[in-house]
């Protein structure tokens, strides 16, 4: 019996390391299709204890707000829930109140109205073929969970902001279509958004374009995953808890085993 | 009933009329298990806590869920964002799908390895593929409900599948789908019988159940259980053993649900559902992979089908194509070198299913798909005619082993 024990730990250990392999190829051979690699970076927000940047998203909203939103949505976030991100009730308010969204009076007709806090974020085109329509017929995708939408998202998304380049001589670049190195196939409808002073940080940070990617893509990482933080938080609480289950159950099964084991 | 084991009047009442408190008291107190199982007999129970966690969480999202082609997606983003701790009850579902698929794929191997299907525990193991399968059904189709693109592209790729069948392929595929594509009563057949499914599943474990009670579990040395003396009693002794396993698989569990809730995930579902737009790659659920490299491995369509369910049919009736009446590996030397064989050829076979289908890929998929095959049909019935056994132990109780050098040495160093 001992033998058996023994045996099968080892077995045992095999096969949890043969099934991590599984999982570990699964999960590379996702990204197999693409075949260009990006610049890894290291963000606030990566790895099991990771948070968010505060000033750094802040900025990040400023470029949407500015660069990004007169093409792309973010119809899933709402006003409100920049209160995650560090912004008080009246800059919500005022910051909602800078869009208009059309409501029904109570003569049945169609008006206008400021947008609330409690508005989803206002996306700059009525419909999809509206948006097509105004950018060469390429839909400009809505940026509420593109982070988690693309392998690798934050750093495919920082890449791809600041991948514009010349094309290389033979690559012809046709019109409405513009160079980027980290495209899949290079070729992309959206024109370079960044360049240097783009924006004008409040805190005089500079707005290189590096910089201003490195933010937005702070930003957009929040909206993808608004419970980041608080999830991990509750990860550290729970795992600490089950760490103490798990050995106390330990102790009562080798005492309860005990005098089987022994005799 | 002459003495009751009660002493609680209320229940002694109850159970005199309604012996449900002597049925608890005699599977899952007194209920007599072999002393010598290890940890892999802990997949059971875990396999079960999977189930009734995937139930409860199910339940739960699908209170806020909406199935419709132009809500399903954003109703699942609600779930994440504004509904209170709809985050976690969805990652939880999401990730429990993941865990149960590993929990149940070690709980098979372990059966293959153990030979835990041979007589008298045939229809047990026939159960447990039903389960299986219906398993697969049930996540299938509750990976369409998020309407993301590699639900959709998914969805149209199995559905696809039965159009290979002759003369009434196509008709089959329209009723499926309640329509002429993929669209939104195909979207709420999925969503009713993914709620129903589950239920048929906890049916079919309560069967699983009740024929595993008939005969006891099998045991690491496949013997019979000869009396007392090789078996304990199910509580405390198994009860706290499956608590501490219950506790390892929680911080597994814990450490993807919390940290990488997204790890077996695909990127592309979180892009809504778009039948305008084909994704580049459709990869299905990791756990799926294996099988649909068999399906891409066959050249032809109706071929490829047919040997993909074939992959899950051989389960149903390997009772009978092992011959050999010695259940456990551990005195089948080749047996024990061909499970291991087999348990790599699936891990390649998930590699290559989420590969693309194109140059030395196929040519992989085609040999480890004929490895399976051959695994079941040929060397299963073959083995018991060349292989030469070692010598089976007396009982569990008195274990006499085949002695081997590093055997005696585990078991002098497990006494200090």
């Amino acid at each position: 019996m001992n033998n058996n024990s023994s045996n099968s730990l080892l077995s045992y250990s095999l096969k949890i390391f043969l099934f991590l392999i599984l999982i570990f190829t699964t999960k590379i051979s996702l990204g197999a299709g693409e075949k260009i690699s990006y610049p890894q970076l290291n963000w606030s927000f990566s790895g099991i204890l990771g948070t968010f940047d505060r000033a750094s998203q802040q900025r990040g909203l400023q470029v949407y707000k500015e660069v990004c939103s007169g093409c792309h949505g973010m119809r899933l976030l709402a006003y409100r829930n920049l209160k995650s991100i560090g912004y008080n009730d009246d800059e919500i308010k005022a910051f909602a109140a800078e869009n208009s969204v059309n409501t029904i009076n109570d003569d049945g007709e169609i008006v206008e109205r400021a947008a609330r806090p409690s508005d989803k974020f206002v996306s700059p085109y009525p419909n999809d073929k509206a948006a097509r329509a105004a950018n060469g017929g390429a839909y400009p995708p809505d940026l509420s969970l593109i982070v988690k939408a693309r392998p690798d998202g934050a750093n495919y998304l920082h890449a791809l902001l600041t991948g514009y380049v010349d094309a290389p001589a033979e690559k012809k670049v046709p019109d409405g279509m513009y160079y980027n190195k980290y495209y899949s196939g290079n070729l992309i409808g959206m024109p370079q958004p960044l360049y240097d002073d783009g924006v004008e940080y409040a805190d005089g940070t500079k707005a290189t374009p590096d910089q201003m990617a490195k933010d937005v893509t702070a930003f957009l990482a929040w909206a993808s995953e608004p419970e980041m933080e608080e999830r991990k938080q509750l990860g550290i609480t729970v795992i600490l808890f089950l760490l103490v289950l798990t050995t106390l159950s330990y102790f009562a099964m080798k005492q309860i085993w005990a005098p089987v084991k022994n005799r | 009933m002459s003495k009751s084991k009660f002493k609680n009047p209320v229940i002694k009442w109850i159970d005199h009329r309604l012996p449900v408190f002597s049925f608890m008291d005699h599977e899952l107190n007194h209920y007599p298990t072999p002393k010598n199982l290890n940890y892999f007999w802990n997949f059971g129970s875990l396999a079960g806590f999977a189930l009734v966690t995937m139930i409860i969480s199910g339940i739960v999202l699908s209170m806020n869920y909406t199935a419709h082609v132009d809500y399903a997606f954003d109703s699942v983003e609600r779930i994440m964002r504004d509904v209170n701790h709809g985050w976690l009850i969805r990652y939880i579902h999401m990730n429990g799908a993941s865990f149960f698929f590993i929990v149940v794929y070690i709980h098979i191997f372990r059966g293959l390895y153990y030979g835990s299907y041979k007589a008298p525990r045939e229809l047990l193991w026939i159960l447990g593929v039903l389960i299986l399968l219906l398993m697969m059904a049930t996540a299938f189709m509750g990976y369409v409900l998020p309407w993301g693109q590699m639900s959709f592209w998914g969805a149209t790729v199995i559905t696809n599948l039965f159009s290979a069948i002759p003369f009434v392929g196509e008709s089959i595929v329209t009723w499926l789908w309640g329509g002429f594509s993929v669209d939104n009563s195909t979207l709420n057949r999925f969503f009713s019988l993914h709620f129903v499914l589950p239920f048929v599943i906890v049916g079919v474990v309560i069967l699983h159940l009740v024929a595993l009670h008939r005969f006891g579990s099998n045991n690491p040395i496949g013997i019979d259980v000869k009396g007392t003396q090789d078996t304990l009693p199910f509580h405390p002794y198994y009860t706290i053993k499956d608590l501490f396993g219950l506790g390892i698989f929680l911080t597994f569990f814990s450490s993807a649900v919390f940290f990488f809730p997204n790890f077996m995930g695909h990127p592309d579902n979180y892009i809504e559902a778009n039948p305008m737009v084909t994704p580049a790659h459709i990869v299905p659920e990791w756990y799926f992979l294996p099988f649909y490299a068999i399906l891409r491995a066959v050249p032809d369509k109706l071929g490829g089908v047919l040997f993909m369910f074939g992959a899950i049919a051989v389960l149903f009736v390997i009772p009978w194509l092992d011959r050999s009446p010695i259940r456990s590996s551990q005195f089948r030397p080749i047996f024990k070198f061909f499970f291991w064989i087999l348990f790599l050829d699936c891990i390649l076979l998930g590699y290559l299913g989420a590969m693309p289908a194109e140059g030395i890929y196929v040519i992989l998929s085609r040999i480890a798909t004929a490895y399976y095959f051959f695994h079941f049909l040929v060397l299963f019935p073959l083995l018991p005619y060349i292989e030469k056994t070692k010598p089976l132990p007396i009982s569990i109780a008195e274990p006499i082993f085949s002695g081997s050098a590093t055997a005696s040495a585990f078991a002098v160093r497990e006494k200090k």
